[in-house]
């Protein structure tokens, strides 16, 4: 019976501790108070629930002794210093709303100060992993190759402007919410990146930072169904899809055409691609949704000969009208060889060089270097694959591309 | 609770204009202190002469320094501010917002600090 209370707030820690913290931060006006009233209410389940039974509705349970557990110390506090936590006390009075739609907003508030725009980006990051997602600062630090130290005092700092700025606990109002959104969907990509990029890295052990993306965007489609969150959600589920079939077991990088499809979940790539479509179907969709719609064409062609490259290259144009950018272009240009011919698409790739901006950009110089060896031009097609040599520093890379000139020269030997 | 926007731009920009735009941006700003002071969101603020006006003023071991020129050599310049009562930081973004040369250079929102005889925020963490 007592590992049984046990194991139930073990998983209700797991599950519900976030939405906890989220609501209590509402009701006592301070995280790092929410946070210790938080791990008390827990601490006295352990001690009661095994003798006095689970309560009906565990999670108001915990809420309310948490929120007792804060007044109580407010009050406390309220003896030794008469005038302050003011606010606080106020809050106190009023009653506690604890139906189910206050609870979900109260994640959404969660989610929404902890990404405020007036908060750097690393600590949007920090306070996100860690009040969202629970991560601990040990966990966050090792993700971000960085000292504990850093990160917790980048949090600190992050909660100390939200006080001092008064940064509302609040869901922005409509006229704002979008481009709110923006910065949290941005804030998701950037921790999913992090994981995606040194995934494939040996050198250091990633906390799933993918995963924690995933589960932080479904979170964030349940409690806001827009367009776009769900178009990052496909987005980063399309790309995880392909994890285990993107690096060979050398640990070098297959490119997608080269990729193993057998390999790819078909599970991510079946939930990404309705994702993928619900967000088409919505009216604001934007650039996560057009970028989920491209990986989803190639998710689906069966083989990279099959692959439907004048949608992509469709796809691509109106992503450039979105979001005008020379890379974005870049990879309209590949679109455009790979449907409508070679030379049509090196011309486009050398017209953006020839304008600067990509000059020192690798993919830049690979993408011509790729399209030159597709269309026999070995020597030209060497000289590229060094240039992008010359700009790359990741090891695998630099593999991939010495791999591609070594085959370069000894066809010409033959 | 008060927050100061500080509004910086490039002065150089602003000396391109031509005598009728740089005018007609006054008067922008003049229309913004009446709608802000409307909406009772408005306790103070003034626009600025140009930083060849800036004196610097320091005082150390009890004698004055005075140098021409601002606190720092900075790509832009503050031109002006505005002392506002907002409800929260997302009021106070929504107002500032609204500051004309906002479109120009930028508008630094710093919340107003209370002077305590004790505890005051800010500093003092160094040893006793």
């Amino acid at each position: 019976m007592e590992t049984n209370g046990q194991n139930r707030i073990k998983q209700l820690y797991n599950e519900s501790s976030r939405q906890i913290l989220a609501t209590l931060i509402r009701l006592l006006g301070d995280f790092d108070l929410a946070e210790e009233c938080m791990h008390e209410s827990f601490a006295v389940a352990l001690k009661q629930w095994p003798e006095q039974g689970i309560p009906e509705n565990p999670v108001a349970w915990l809420i309310s002794t948490g929120r007792f557990k804060g007044i109580d110390q407010l009050r406390r506090k309220g003896r030794i210093i008469a005038s302050e936590n003011l606010d606080a006390d106020i809050s106190i009075t009023t009653s506690v709303n604890l139906n189910d739609q206050q609870i979900r907003d109260d994640q959404l508030r969660l989610i929404f100060t902890c990404c405020h725009p007036s908060l750097s980006v690393e600590a949007q990051l920090a306070l996100t992993l860690r009040e969202v997602c629970g991560l601990t600062t040990e966990e966050i630090a090792q993700a971000f190759i960085s000292k504990p130290a850093t990160i917790a005092q980048r949090i600190v700092r992050a909660k100390n402007k939200i006080q001092k700025n008064n940064i509302p606990y609040e869901i922005p109002e409509a006229a704002q919410i979008n481009e709110r959104l923006r910065v949290v969907l941005q804030v998701i990509y950037l921790v999913f990146n992090e994981g995606y990029t040194s995934s494939t890295d040996t050198s250091h052990d990633q906390y799933h930072l993918t995963d924690v993306a995933v589960r932080l965007a479904r979170k964030v489609v349940d409690l806001l169904p827009a367009a776009e969150a769900k178009g990052l959600l496909a987005l980063m589920l399309l790309q995880d899809s392909r994890k285990r079939a993107r690096v060979d077991e050398n640990g070098d990088l297959v490119t997608l055409e080269n990729q193993d499809r057998s390999q790819w979940n078909s599970l991510q790539i079946a939930e990404g691609c309705s994702l993928t479509l619900e967000a088409l179907s919505q009216e604001e969709f934007g650039t996560y949704t057009l970028q989920a719609a491209i990986a989803a064409v190639h998710a689906e062609a069966p083989s990279s000969e099959t692959t439907d490259w004048c949608q992509i290259e469709g796809l691509y144009e109106v992503l450039l009208r979105h979001e005008p950018s020379p890379v974005i272009e870049l990879n309209y240009g590949v679109a455009t060889a790979m449907c409508k011919g070679y030379e049509i698409g090196l011309e486009k790739i050398e017209a953006i060089l020839a304008r600067g901006e990509l000059q020192n950009y690798r993919y830049a110089h690979a993408a011509k270097a790729d399209l030159l060896r597709r269309l026999g031009k070995k020597k030209e097609a060497a000289r590229s694959y060094r240039r992008a040599l010359e700009l790359t520093l990741q090891k695998k890379e630099k593999r991939y591309l010495e791999k591609r000139i070594a085959e370069l020269s000894s066809n010409e030997k033959n | 609770m008060k927050y100061l926007a500080l509004v910086f731009y490039q002065e150089k920009i602003m000396a391109e204009m031509s005598q009728p735009q740089w005018d007609e941006l006054n008067q922008e700003c003049m229309q913004c202190v009446e709608r802000l002071r409307k909406q009772s969101h408005f306790i103070d603020g003034n626009a600025l002469e140009s930083i060849e006006t800036a004196t610097t003023v320091r005082v150390r071991d009890g004698n004055v320094t005075v140098t021409d020129g601002p606190f720092a050599e900075t790509k832009e310049q503050l031109a002006g501010y505005y002392l506002l009562d907002a409800r929260d930081m997302n009021e106070a973004i929504q107002l500032a917002a609204k500051i004309p040369p906002a479109r120009y250079g930028g508008v630094e929102l710093r919340p107003v600090r209370e002077l305590r005889l004790n505890d005051n925020s800010a500093g003092g963490k160094g040893k006793s």
